[in-house]
């Protein structure tokens, strides 16, 4: 269950954010995950729900992005989605089992939507 | 208002292993980083592979477990200094707890360090801990189908281990599937067939090691 420090890596970026931002509240949380890493949404989204209550991001959604897995073969050049099983070219004539990733292994806060605090808007119109 | 963040999420184990990588560096230290399920022979093959390389390099190892200090005290005994991090139910080691590790090694008066992972095959894939190498071993008694279980473990590693071949006329291990679902995965991991126990195979394998050590020390 190492979706509940990942989801505790989240959690401290976006906490930080927030701060900084000088938010009053988190609405929204943006991942991407990587269809070929070891990562399970539905066990992020389980961690979220039992990290967030008690810290400003409570109540916050978690809006989780997967993303397919794609490679280059390195003999022929072609570009192929696959599955987490088979990264071998697909090319009948080349079937090569030489290929470097191009998506699929992302583990990214993508971004963060908070409410700031209301301004006065005579000192805003500077 | 929307805050930008375009931020790994494991940034900050990724910032700590890049300091332990370049830490190994300054001290000439490669680090191999091994992977497999409990009791596939992790310990065993760390203690043959030190057999063969004990005279050439100097070694050292970093044991991770939930807890005990077993093996640990198994390395020690054979002369080897030994690090022993318990993380106390965590499911993987993660950069600084090999950071604090290296802390209690001699680094400068070192070749190798090996990091006994975990015995996990799933949550050790993530966390980068600064290492030269990783390398995932396989016993024939776990079975040929593990590639299509557990293939985020397989497509990064950097060589295959199918230990306890010794063992194989006892059990139902597709050879000829395993090394297929494995080069689905990964074209360009070797895969060394070995024993851990009978020594089969293990020269093999500490030579590619000891060519990684090699080429390490060239490149820095």
């Amino acid at each position: 269950m190492h979706e509940m420090g990942i989801t505790q890596e989240v959690l401290t970026s976006v906490l930080e954010a927030s701060q900084r931002a000088g938010a009053t509240r988190i609405n929204r949380v943006r991942l991407t995950v990587g269809g070929l890493t070891d990562v399970v949404p539905d066990s992020l989204q389980f961690a979220w729900e039992c990290l967030t209550p008690g810290t400003p991001a409570e109540g916050a959604v978690l809006e989780i992005r997967e993303t397919a897995g794609r490679s280059v073969c390195l003999e022929c050049g072609t570009e192929f989605d696959h599955d987490k099983f088979d990264r071998r070219c697909p090319v009948p004539e080349c079937g090569s089992f030489m290929s470097s990733v191009i998506q699929g292994n992302e583990l990214r806060v993508d971004d963060v939507d908070v409410d700031l605090p209301e301004t006065d808007a005579s000192t805003d119109a500077t | 208002m929307e805050i930008d963040l375009s931020r790994p999420i494991l940034a900050r184990n990724e910032a700590l292993a890049d300091k332990n990588r370049a830490r190994l560096a300054t001290s000439g230290v490669f680090a191999l980083d091994v992977l497999a399920s409990p009791g596939a022979g992790k310990t065993t093959t760390i203690l043959a592979t030190i057999g063969l390389l004990r005279e050439k390099l100097r070694i050292a190892v970093i044991e991770g477990d939930i807890a005990s200090k077993v093996d640990a005290e198994k390395v020690k005994a054979h002369g080897i200094p030994a690090v022993q991090i318990n993380t106390g139910g965590a499911c993987h080691l993660e950069a600084d707890m090999i950071s604090r590790a290296l802390d209690a090694l001699p680094l400068d008066d070192l070749d190798l360090v090996i990091v006994e992972n975990v015995g996990n095959l799933v949550c050790p894939t993530e966390f980068d801990l600064g290492q030269g190498a990783r390398i995932v071993i396989l016993s024939v008694p776990e079975g040929d189908d593990k590639p299509l279980k557990y293939p985020g473990i397989f497509a990064q590693a950097d060589a295959v281990l199918l230990n306890k071949v010794d063992a194989a006329s006892f059990f139902d291990f597709d050879e000829t599937a395993f090394v297929d679902s494995v080069r689905r995965l990964n074209g360009a991991a070797p895969i060394f067939r070995m024993s851990a126990k009978t020594g089969e195979g293990v020269g093999e394998w500490a030579a590619w090691l000891e060519a990684r050590v090699a080429e390490s020390h060239v490149a820095h």
